[in-house]
């Protein structure tokens, strides 16, 4: 239905004429026209764990850091640590504000001794370019904008990398989990292969100058059509991304949700020379108590539990479902919720569901590694 | 394009209604709201015996990206629910027409049925 609508205020991605051509739903999205489904969700969810999938990601904003001070602005105003990291090499990370809530959360990889590359969500890009800017106030670094320069897309799966090296020469072997090499793809020069990814399957994201997106998105369609590489849309990815129990921001992370509710703490480096941005607020969570914390459930129903569903201990409110879908692995429902403490330590959790409260069984692992 | 069968009737809610000549009718969703809906995992049925008034929701069929309410296109009792649809929801993407009819209505008005649309009528309102 949504097909051929043309929106002024939403951007397209140099993939959206290849998008219409392979049959995709197109939805709004984070100011965006992106495709939700090409064929079915579940289809396309189950693509990428058994064989691979295809998912056009270019919505994702870029920016570009460099100057002298720049491992000392990184170590500042993300919460994880950059002056270790080796050219070739990625770090996930939250940009926080002085008050412990996230302004983002982002992959910062590290191109040079004194330049820095960014991957921002797309609905943050411009709010995230625009903190970067004023908090570089007194370092030595600029900060460019590069949104308008990149494409990207996401191969995941376990066919994912036989798939990718029938299109390059760049060794993807030697690419560890988390590194990245710069390389040629189908083609086209200049981009950067990255292991990453958020489905929890193994793959990689290729970042493309934009004038080559479609050249390497069609050479990937071809080169994957026997191994059962299909597209991948936002629905697949983002009950993928919840199987993996990945964040994803406004959901599981928020201005008001910080890192540490959300069970991240694994990326906030207290002990790093000088403070971060955002640290005396998160050392204060941390000592004080944290007020509420994410965790993520299954449903032994086969009701799904919503985005803002109440989460009861008793007849006690105390949480509010934050994201919920169909797992197509488990063949149930899954989701997170932001509950207060200490009652999201207790074993009786119930979701309202339409007037009906269904037990949350709450998960301690990823429910797919 | 949606396929709309000529003998149904509709509503613009999106569900149809087949008329079974023996006072009773036969209740699912479109084509049209299943491509709208997508993968079917779960479709919530009321029990042999309810009744409903014409407007009335009788159910709630799940969608991966959604729930959505099903109304009762007449007023009546239910005479038979498709058990089917339990084990397996995903016949309402496969066969909206056919295998995955919901409920079975014993008309308590069968002028109401006068109401509904027909399949030109249905087509004008997608």
């Amino acid at each position: 239905m949504l097909k051929g609508m043309i929106d002024p205020l939403l951007q397209r991605t140099p993939l959206y004429d290849f998008h219409v051509r392979h049959g995709a739903r197109i939805v709004p999205f984070s100011g965006w026209e992106m495709p939700v489904q090409y064929s079915t969700i579940i289809e396309e969810h189950f693509a990428v764990r058994q064989q691979a999938g295809l998912f056009d990601v270019s919505h994702m904003g870029e920016a570009r850091v460099i100057g002298p001070d720049v491992v000392r602005f990184l170590d500042y105003v993300m919460t994880n640590t950059y002056s270790p990291l080796k050219v070739g090499q990625a770090k996930y990370t939250l940009m926080c504000q002085p008050d412990g809530g996230c302004v983002d959360d982002v992959i910062v990889y590290r191109m040079g001794a004194e330049e820095f590359f960014i991957c921002l969500n797309a609905g943050n890009a411009a709010k995230d370019i625009e903190w970067l800017r004023e908090q570089a106030k007194g370092f030595a670094v600029t900060v460019a904008d590069e949104c308008k320069l990149w494409a990207q897309l996401a191969i995941q799966g376990p066919k994912a990398e036989g798939i990718l090296a029938k299109l390059t020469a760049t060794p993807l072997g030697e690419i560890k989990r988390f590194c990245f090499a710069q390389g040629t793809v189908a083609g086209v020069d200049g981009c950067i292969i990255s292991r990453t990814g958020y489905t929890g399957s193994p793959g990689f994201e290729v970042y493309i100058p934009a004038a080559g997106a479609e050249t390497v998105a069609e050479a990937m369609l071809a080169a994957g059509k026997d191994e059962g590489l299909k597209l991948a849309g936002l629905g697949a990815r983002d009950s993928l991304r919840l199987e993996a129990c990945y964040p994803l921001y406004g959901h599981e992370i928020s201005e008001v949700i910080s890192p540490l509710q959300a069970g991240l703490d694994w990326v906030v480096k207290f002990g790093k020379t000088e403070q971060f941005l955002g640290q005396p607020a998160l050392n204060e969570q941390r000592a004080g108590g944290l007020p509420s914390k994410i965790i993520f459930f299954k449903l032994e129903d086969r009701r799904i539990a919503r985005t803002g569903a109440t989460v009861f201990a008793g007849d006690s409110a105390v949480g509010e479902v934050r994201s919920g879908t169909f797992s197509p692995c488990l063949s149930q429902p899954i989701g997170s919720a932001l509950v207060r403490i200490p009652e999201a330590e207790q074993p009786n959790l119930t979701v309202d569901i339409r007037g009906t409260r269904i037990p949350l069984m709450v998960v301690s692992e990823p429910f797919f590694k | 394009m949606s396929n709309i069968p000529s003998n149904l009737k509709y509503t613009k809610e999106h569900e149809w209604v087949a008329d079974n000549g023996d006072g009773t009718v036969t209740i699912g969703i479109t084509d049209h709201a299943q491509a709208a809906l997508g993968d079917v995992t779960f479709v919530d049925l009321p029990k042999e015996g309810d009744s409903f008034a014409a407007g009335d929701v009788f159910g709630t069929v799940e969608s991966v990206k959604a729930a959505s309410d099903l109304y009762c296109p007449v007023a009546g009792e239910v005479v038979a629910v498709n058990g089917e649809l339990d084990g397996a929801p995903e016949s309402v993407n496969s066969d909206p027409y056919g295998a995955a009819w919901m409920i079975k209505v014993k008309l308590s008005n069968a002028a109401e049925l006068g109401d509904l649309l027909d399949a030109a009528g249905y087509q004008a309102v997608l």
